[in-house]
């Protein structure tokens, strides 16, 4: 068949492109409103600043639903647990962003109660300095990580598929479901 | 999946276990009727509050009641409309809640530990963070109570910058608060408005404090900056808008029976009630106490300044949303007042011991610049002694604790947060009600996280 | 200063105190009673309730006949009525430090006496719910008492060490 006789326009391009393409557009943020952090996150999704021109204004309130965590916020001691069951649940493939000085390395918080850098318990895309950051600063993340998305591999296994370390207890590193189902423990 | 086996299936149930294990909270959490003492079962369903002390009749919490016919959900701490990581634990009859019994300390931060290492110069960076909606009044607060420990008079200018400052930050945390509400119920359009006008007071309080917030901008003797340039303007601005949007708002809301339906009568509490359990703030008002720390012990300057105190009559949703409406209102006839009114003169006290030389003698003088250099690195001393004071935040009574032993730090800092004490009239607010009315409840209650766990 | 209610138990010291109306320093038999006098004096509203920890600064402004221990707990009373505050700082013990719970007189106190357990250790007797509110059900140690570290802490999951 000849092009000639296509009667739609159409493209050419890889397969991975079009992925890459498709994801960078569309990806839905979990609301993962901690604490200060995450009044300006709702800022910028709101009038003034408008996440919707980056087809990220749908919030998504299910993990399963969404691509991106926007981890806003300080991460408690109590909370960390509950960060990382969320994140869990969230579907391949995604995206963590970690807002703020506080999630990103505990900030002025130095002490017992908070965890001293998300990246502990879930691994990290883009981390947005500030403290709180600006909604200027949250779309210069995200649109970061857009970048990141649109250049970077469309089939990744974070951490590897190495089988958790034995009596490492609750912490496992991130493996897909599926490969972790498989490992002996 | 073809690769089911028995054993994926016991994998993945103890994988679940795991979770659950690993973000269940043991005894904090809402245990069963059968694990659960008398005494508790009556704090959780409020009957305490309707007897004399803690003689319970065992009637008024139902112990016939097995624990089969009911069943206990999970709210949060992830939840969409929690405000923030609150979790609650509902137990449920049908639609209907019986006992509720928030669990908190999800955004546990240590500050009151962290504060006790900061001197009193940075403690203000420190509380400026609990409540993060309006960070002055945290500020406020603990500014107020070391100028009283250290007995310092602050010159009026300072007096008024931070009773404008602080009555814009009312406004823009009671929008918020609107804003959220009005998402909570469904009205999205009520969430774009709110913080839209918000960002008029943020532009405001970028240009004075250099952030939009958690601005620590109030300090100790005074505040840091003086109002910049066409600061009147900008202000005037602002109060003529959003008192014009309030209108809006107000018939938005207001008049609309879908919104009037989900508030009205809904999650009533007495005047008894709201003080035996401590709560204060606009849901102490709505139950018709006029009690606002504002006007019945003042602070700044507020006896100097005309404005009314709302209250409301049954202390429902809807008067709890009425009393926050208007309550914006007055602020702005404040921040007016503010402005015609303004003294000029020096935004900080000149008390060497407490404010930092004027930049220009920091070039000129040796003197000055080692004076400024130990003030932000040693910090001050402060008399030895304890003080509790308070002020009317958005939310009730904030109020700060000190003891200080006589050295630059405090020894102990403990912030009486308004949100943490207003947060124990949930389980007895939602007694009886639907589990659709638990959002409007929480949310009527307006509790900041970061306030509750600090 | 304002006078002691009628009702006030015997024993209790009285001094001036800043921004605030009358400290009183009951024993701590006393001090639920005391509490409960100024209720029936019309302090309706319980504002707060926290302990201190007083080690490494023993030397606190105290009046005669109080006897400092470790640790205090301090408890802001507040009238609507008559626009008045009243201070109890109740000495609560070295070792194990106990005194009696509020519940009873304000239930309010509830979540404060709960917090005071949890950051400070003391133990409130009849408390309906005795438990830790901020941090997690497992969590070693009273964070706010001063030989509790600030300092920085490895992360740490239930029953399983930290990935650092
Ligand atoms: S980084 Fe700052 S604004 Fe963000 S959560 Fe931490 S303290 Fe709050």
């Amino acid at each position: 068949m000849a092009l000639e006789d296509l009667h739609h326009n159409f493209l050419t391009g890889r397969l991975e492109d079009m992925v890459r393409w498709a994801r960078r557009a569309s990806v839905w943020p979990a609301t993962f409103g901690l604490a200060c952090c995450a009044i300006e996150m709702m800022a910028a999704g709101a009038a003034d600043y408008d996440l919707a021109r980056y087809g990220m204004e749908v919030f998504r309130n299910s993990p399963r639903q969404a691509d991106l965590m926007i981890v806003a916020g300080r991460v408690s001691q109590k909370m960390a647990p509950v960060l990382r069951q969320v994140y869990d649940q969230m579907m391949e493939p995604k995206w963590v962003i970690s807002m703020g000085v506080c999630a990103s390395s505990g900030g002025m918080f130095n002490n017992y109660a908070i965890v001293q850098g998300v990246d502990q318990i879930v691994p990290v895309d883009v981390y947005a300095p500030g403290c709180p950051p600006s909604p200027e600063t949250l779309m210069h993340a995200i649109l970061t990580l857009h970048e990141q998305i649109r250049t970077g591999e469309v089939l990744r296994r974070r951490g590897g598929a190495t089988p958790p370390a034995a009596g490492s207890g609750g912490w496992t590193p991130e493996v897909p479901v599926a490969v972790r189902l498989g490992t002996p423990t | 999946m073809s690769d089911v086996t028995p054993e994926t299936t016991v994998r993945v149930a103890e994988r679940v276990e795991r979770l659950t294990a690993e973000t269940s909270e043991g005894p904090q959490g809402l245990l069963e009727r059968r694990a659960t003492e008398l005494n508790e079962l009556g704090r959780e369903v409020g009957a305490v509050l309707r007897g004399t002390g803690l003689a319970l009749d065992p009637r008024d919490v139902d112990v016939e009641r097995s624990d089969d016919e009911t069943m206990i959900i999970n709210m949060g701490p992830a939840h969409p409309s929690t405000h923030g990581v609150l979790r609650l634990m509902l137990e449920l009859d049908g639609e209907y809640v019986l006992r509720t019994k928030p669990v908190i300390g999800y955004l546990h931060t240590g500050m009151e530990k962290t504060g006790e290492t900061l001197s009193y110069v940075q403690g203000a960076t420190n509380v400026t963070r609990m409540d993060y909606l309006s960070p002055i009044s945290n500020e406020l607060g603990f500014c107020t109570a070391v100028e009283t420990l250290l007995g310092v008079e602050l010159p009026p200018r300072a007096v008024w910058i931070r009773m404008m400052m602080a009555e814009l930050n009312r406004v823009a945390s009671h929008l918020v608060w609107m804003a959220t509400n009005g998402m909570d119920l469904g009205s999205t359009s009520m969430m774009i408005y709110g913080f839209r006008e918000r960002e008029l007071i943020l532009a405001f309080f970028e240009k004075t404090t250099g952030l939009r917030m958690n601005t620590n901008y109030v300090r100790p003797g005074g505040v840091a900056a003086d109002l910049p340039d066409g600061w009147e303007d900008d202000v005037t601005v602002i109060c003529d808008t959003i008192l014009e949007r309030t209108d809006e708002y107000d018939e938005l809301l207001t008049g609309q029976p879908i919104f009037r339906g989900r508030m009205e009568g809904v999650a009533p509490i007495s005047a008894e009630e709201a003080m035996a359990l401590g709560v204060t703030g606009p849901i102490l008002r709505s139950t018709g106490v006029a009690w606002d720390l504002r006007r019945t012990m003042p602070y700044l300057a507020y006896d100097q300044v005309d404005f009314d105190v709302i209250v409301g009559t049954y202390g429902d949703n809807f008067d709890r949303f009425a009393v926050r409406l208007n309550e914006i209102r007055e602020s702005i006839r404040i921040v007016r007042q503010c402005v015609e009114r303004m003294p000029r003169g020096d935004y900080r006290v000149q008390d060497a011991k407490v404010t930092p030389p004027p930049r220009a003698r920091i070039d000129e003088s040796m003197e000055a610049l080692i004076h400024h250099f130990k003030l932000f690195t040693e910090g001050f001393q402060v008399p030895a002694g304890e003080v509790y004071t308070a002020i009317e935040s958005p939310r009730g009574e904030l109020g700060c604790y000190l003891v200080s032993d006589g050295s630059p730090h405090p020894f102990r800092m403990h912030v009486r947060a308004p949100s943490f004490v207003n947060l124990q009239a949930v389980p007895l607010m939602m007694r009886g009600g639907m589990v659709s009315d638990a959002i409007t409840v929480i949310s009527s209650v307006d509790p900041i996280m970061g306030e509750v766990d600090r | 200063m304002i006078p002691l209610p009628p009702t006030a138990p015997p024993g209790v010291a009285c001094a001036d105190a800043l921004a605030c109306d009358v400290a009183c320093f009951p024993t701590p038999d006393g001090y639920v009673d005391l509490v409960r006098a100024w209720r029936e004096d019309g302090f309706e509203l319980c504002a707060d309730l926290c302990g201190v920890d007083y080690l490494g600064h023993p030397g606190r402004d105290l009046p005669e006949g109080v006897v400092a221990t470790r640790f205090e707990v301090v408890v802001n009373l507040l009238s609507l009525e008559r626009r008045q505050r009243v201070r109890v700082r109740v000495q609560a013990g070295d070792r194990e430090p106990r005194v009696a719970s509020l519940f009873g007189v304000y239930p309010g106190t509830e979540a404060m006496e709960r917090e005071a357990f949890d950051l400070v250790g003391i133990l409130f007797d009849g408390h309906p719910d005795l438990t830790r509110i901020l941090m997690p059900e497992d969590w070693e140690g009273h964070p706010l008492r001063k030989d509790y570290a600030v300092g920085r802490v490895p992360v740490q999951f239930k029953e399983a060490p930290g990935p650092r």
